[in-house]
């Protein structure tokens, strides 16, 4: 190739979109699914495509692939790759594109792998089907890119099922499996999503070297702003199917010219906020269902900028912005906002007063068989406080929440509410007194609620039952109150679940929690499976409602930005043993353990103000039935001392009265520790 | 009456059944009055095939089904009031379909004991479905409650209940009903022990895999955390979650049972005579329908049989339809 002709490749896309439109076959006619969607991918280039739930960029890349489904139908425009425009190619030409030329890497490794054929048959099925090559080059190609994409123990892994190997190195797998082929373009829906947050670092600097390396496009699709950030050059995000705004990543992060793109950013916590200092900003309103989107701009109804008579006059193009290259916004008021002007910061609710002690842990243990699930827990939560209990999957956060509410019984140790011990008490034989005093909000917003019963009926027998109100007519004038308190319309109460927004499931759930007004609500994880403008409002309404009501709330969550905004200590958990525990200041500062160091570096930051260091753990969680003796962390530590920490349990060090840290490093070594995040001077 | 209304399904079933099933099973109690007791059950089934036809508009399958159903329950209901002879008199045999002998017109034929074929199978209809029907709900009744036990206690419960049901399972479904049925005597109430018997083991493995499944969720465990009661947890918070799956296979299962109680009195064992039931009829008519004049003896009832299965059958197929679009 001339050099020329090199030029021009690198000027003209792989994979080009214009004028997208997609459409899905509904009951009472078509759904627009992705309008008027236009994307140039380059080759090299690693583009993101951001927006909540049901905004499309799944659809998008389903329509790359040929994907779409029956129902699913391209109504409008052209995908065309390398020139050639997908869509109109048969079935045979689809086929051999798909795989060798673009592949595609989905949420959930486990649905792409066949349970039934070992890891290493699977990688050496691909050059064996798409290029021919024998199986003894097929093995050794597989062999090789296991290396590529850092799989330490290929060997035994190429021998393994894939039940036999963890999420993380399902995912890797099925990342190696893609790029077996050579593909010119690697779309990526949501890769990290199901893995843990330290597990996620790694497959995340996976993915951003493969582009370097070798010279993948790739299209990743995300709902995380922070991830986008580390991983592309160029980010489109979208909204009800359309994209709103595009450009480089810098300049998007740099001052977003969509107003969507700007409540989005202010919707999430980024390091150095708190609840007191800069609460979150939540988009008001909800995304409006496919049929019912608004003329004009979708965003209309939910824009703090909305001019009547011209946003929702008719559709609103995408249009370029003057200064930065191939930057766009789909917003008629673009030259007339004030951008730069901070978002208007909602009032901080008064600042939370701390009570004394309302809930003490002690030494908790809890066996199950083998599987030592908490192990010495011991921790203390005054009222008015937030605890938040911090950890990746088995480090026996939930089997905690289990304990307290009195699902399972704890093996060791105490709970100490209200000078009532609790450990070894069935829910069953607690008086309704400790009942009402310790509440659980749930995880799941699709099934926190009963699909069968009303709203109004589920809470009205939570009041009922807890013995806030006997009387009929109190109760239901009970049941409206609470609907008022998570701010809902009173006419949610004759609703059933399937007719709420996960979100307004999930303040349901939070009006249930409150509803005999507790001592202590335990958290689990309520927010994580909410979209990000939603968790911020759901974030808001919970620590109001907690300040209000003075309660404890014992907040278990692995998302440690929600985390360090949210709560007033941290408890920092790996399988089921305290790492660290301390005030938010003092965990997220100097001297950290190292796992929260690490859990730390595994955030995606979205806000450019900020600099991250790197620190990457190696290999995944142990499994909790056969936890490493000495100090459990001590297996992916960076700084283990081999024939201390493998051998002993850690000395805890006393840093601030409560701030400890459990480890074997000397309480110079660890003081000495840099931060993880520094703010750029701008 | 508001609820009357919401639950308009449930009231329109037991305003047929209660009459119907207390009309078959104990006739002989009821005296003059016996005959009045349909009457009202007669409209209820009208009603409840409209509101069926308006529900279930989407599915043309369980329109079907539904029809067949709702035909054969009509039949059911108003067999004692339609101007037909009594089908266990018998008056001239051997009539073929249409004839007319003694002044009385046999428009399906007569028997080889001179009883009117349509009326026998009209009256015949009447006991295979009472008797169908309780037994299958019988057999609900306790196969769903060892299922949503043995799913939502678990551990000895769970043990004793599936391996009553390893146990009953591991007999060939016959010797069951045949051992059942000559241990208790022959008799109507002893078909339902004995369908129960059958039944209620695959029952209560569907139900307490659904329980099992319902049991994980954050519904259930919010129920636990504020102390509900097991009992107010298994039948206010599991069961209304569990029933569309249940429905459809309960269409299913009432086939089964409808040709269970047939092959049953096919044998000889259960429903007695000289009352008309299908099974009975083809039993009676098989030596004569050998010859090709006289089939029709055999393939009336047989006939019915089959439409009576293949309309559960297709509402089953239309349930399963309807729940998977939405």
């Amino acid at each position: 190739m001339t050099e020329h002709a090199a030029a021009a490749a690198r000027e003209t896309p792989v994979l080009e979109c214009r004028n997208l439109s997609i459409s899905y076959a509904g009951r009472g006619g078509e759904v627009p699914a992705v309008v008027d969607f236009n994307l140039a991918l380059m080759p090299g280039e690693a583009h993101g495509l951001v927006g909540e739930s049901g905004c499309g960029k799944s659809t998008v890349a389903l329509a790359v692939m040929r994907h779409l489904g029956r129902a699913g139908r391209v109504v409008g425009g052209r995908i065309s790759f390398q020139g050639r425009d997908l869509l109109e190619l048969s079935r045979e030409e689809v086929r051999k594109i798909r795989g060798a030329e673009i592949a595609m890497i989905y949420q959930e490794p486990i649905a792409s792998l066949n349970p039934s054929m070992t890891v290493g048959e699977q990688l050496m099925e691909v050059p064996m089907y798409h290029e021919g090559v024998g199986r003894r080059d097929a093995a050794l190609r597989a062999r090789m890119m296991l290396d590529r994409v850092r799989m330490a123990d290929g060997e035994r892994i190429m021998r393994s099922y894939p039940h036999q190997i963890s999420g993380g190195q399902q995912q890797r797998i099925v990342i190696a499996m893609a790029l077996l082929s050579n593909p010119k373009v690697l779309l990526l829906d949501e890769p990290t999503t199901a893995l843990d947050v330290t597990v996620e670092a790694g497959i995340v600097d996976l993915i951003r070297d493969i582009s370097a390396e070798f010279g993948t496009s790739m299209l990743y699709i995300s709902h995380n702003l922070g991830l986008i950030r580390e991983t592309c050059e160029r980010v489109t995000v979208m909204y009800c199917g359309e994209a709103v705004e595009t450009g480089t990543v810098s300049s998007v992060f740099g001052g977003a010219r969509h107003p969507y793109t700007r409540g989005l950013f202010a919707a999430i916590p980024v390091p150095g906020a708190d609840k007191n200092n800069r609460p979150l900003v939540s988009i008001p309103g909800q995304l409006p269902a496919p049929r019912e989107r608004p003329a004009g701009c979708n965003f209309g109804p939910r824009c703090e900028f909305f001019a009547a008579g011209r946003c929702d006059a008719g559709p609103v193009e995408m249009r370029p912005i003057a200064a930065p290259s191939a930057r766009a916004s789909r917003c008629l008021r673009v030259g007339e906002i004030a951008w730069e002007a901070p978002a208007a910061a909602s009032a901080a609710p008064p600042a939370a007063h701390l009570g004394g002690v309302v809930l003490k842990i002690r030494d908790l243990t809890k066996r199950y068989g083998q599987v030592t699930a908490n192990d010495g827990v011991t921790f203390d939560a005054r009222r008015g406080e937030t605890v938040a209990i911090v950890g990746e999957s088995g480090c026996g956060k939930s089997t905690l929440a289990r304990i307290l509410m009195g699902l399972t019984p704890a093996s060791g140790g105490s709970i100490e509410l209200a000078d009532l011990e609790l450990s070894r008490l069935p829910v069953t034989r607690r008086n309704l007194t400790t009942i009402r005093s310790l509440q659980m909000i749930f995880q799941n917003p699709f099934d926190t609620l009963n699909p069968s019963h009303t709203v109004g009926a589920q809470i009205g027998r939570v009041i009922r039952k807890l013995g806030v109100q006997r009387d009929e007519a109190a109760v239901q004038e009970r049941v409206l109150e609470l609907l008022d308190l998570v701010k809902l319309p009173r006419a949610f109460a004759a609703r059933r679940p399937h007719q709420l927004s996960g979100g307004q499931k999930q303040r349901v759930g939070v009006a249930r929690a409150f509803a005999g007004s507790p001592a202590v609500v335990v958290a689990d994880e309520p927010v994580s499976a909410l979209d990000v403008s939603v968790q911020a409002a759901v974030i808001e309404l919970l620590v109001g409602i907690q300040r209000r009501e003075g309660t404890t709330l014992l907040f278990i969550s692995h998302d440690l930005s929600v985390v360090r905004y949210l709560s007033d200590r941290v408890v920092v958990m790996y399988l089921g043993q305290i790492m660290e525990q301390g005030g938010t200041q003092e965990v997220f500062a100097p001297p950290y353990h190292p796992y929260t160091e690490a859990l730390l570096a595994a955030i995606p930051i979205a806000d450019q103000h900020y600099v991250k260091r790197k620190v990457l753990l190696s290999g995944d969680i142990p499994s909790a039935s056969s936890p490493p003796p000495g100090c459990r962390f001590s297996t992916r530590c960076a700084y283990r001392i081999a024939g201390t920490c493998d051998v002993l349990p850690p000395p805890i060090h006393e840093f601030a009265p409560n701030h400890r840290i459990a480890c074997h490093l000397t309480r110079e070594r660890l003081a000495s520790m840099q931060p993880v995040f520094e703010e750029i001077a701008s | 009456m508001k609820a009357l209304l919401k639950h308009r399904v449930a009231v329109l079933i037991a305003l047929i059944w209660l009459p119907l099933a207390g009309y078959v099973m104990f006739r002989p109690a009821l005296g003059a009055f016996g005959s009045y007791l349909l009457l009202p059950a007669v409209p209820a089934v009208i009603l409840l095939y409209v509101t069926a036809l308006r529900r279930w508009r989407e599915s043309s399958v369980a329109i079907v089904g539904v029809t067949l159903v709702c035909f054969w329950l009509l039949m059911a209901v108003a067999a004692p009031y339609l101007p037909l002879p009594d089908p266990n008199k018998p008056i001239a045999p051997f009539v073929p379909p249409g004839g007319i002998r003694h002044g009385v017109l046999f428009l399906l034929g007569s028997d080889m004991r001179g009883r009117d074929v349509l009326s026998r199978d009209l009256w015949g209809c009447q006991r295979v479905l009472v008797w169908g029907v309780t037994a299958t709900s019988v057999a609900y009744l306790v196969g769903g409650a060892c299922g949503l036990i043995g799913g939502y206690l678990g551990g000895w419960w769970d043990e004793i209940v599936s391996f009553a049901g390893n146990v009953l399972l591991s007999f060939p479904v016959m010797v069951l009903f045949i051992l059942v049925l000559n241990l208790l005597g022959q008799s109507g109430f002893n078909i339902i022990i004995a369908v129960t018997c059958s039944s209620a083991p695959v029952i209560m493995r569907i139900v307490r895999g659904l329980a099992l499944d319902a049991k994980s969720r954050d519904y259930i465990q919010a129920a636990q955390t504020r102390g509900e009661h097991p009992l107010w947890i298994m039948l206010v918070e599991m069961l209304p979650n569990v029933r569309a799956p249940i429905i459809v296979d309960a269409c299913l299962r009432l086939g089964y049972t409808t040709v269970a109680i047939t092959t049953l009195t096919f044998l000889g064992l259960g429903l007695q005579p000289p009352d008309p039931d299908w099974g009975l009829m083809i039993k009676e008519a098989a030596t004569a329908a050998m010859l090709w004049k006289y089939s029709y003896m055999l393939i009336v009832p047989a006939l019915s049989v089959s439409s009576l299965i293949l309309g559960f059958n297709l509402i089953a197929d239309g349930l399963r339809e309807m729940s998977l679009r939405d």
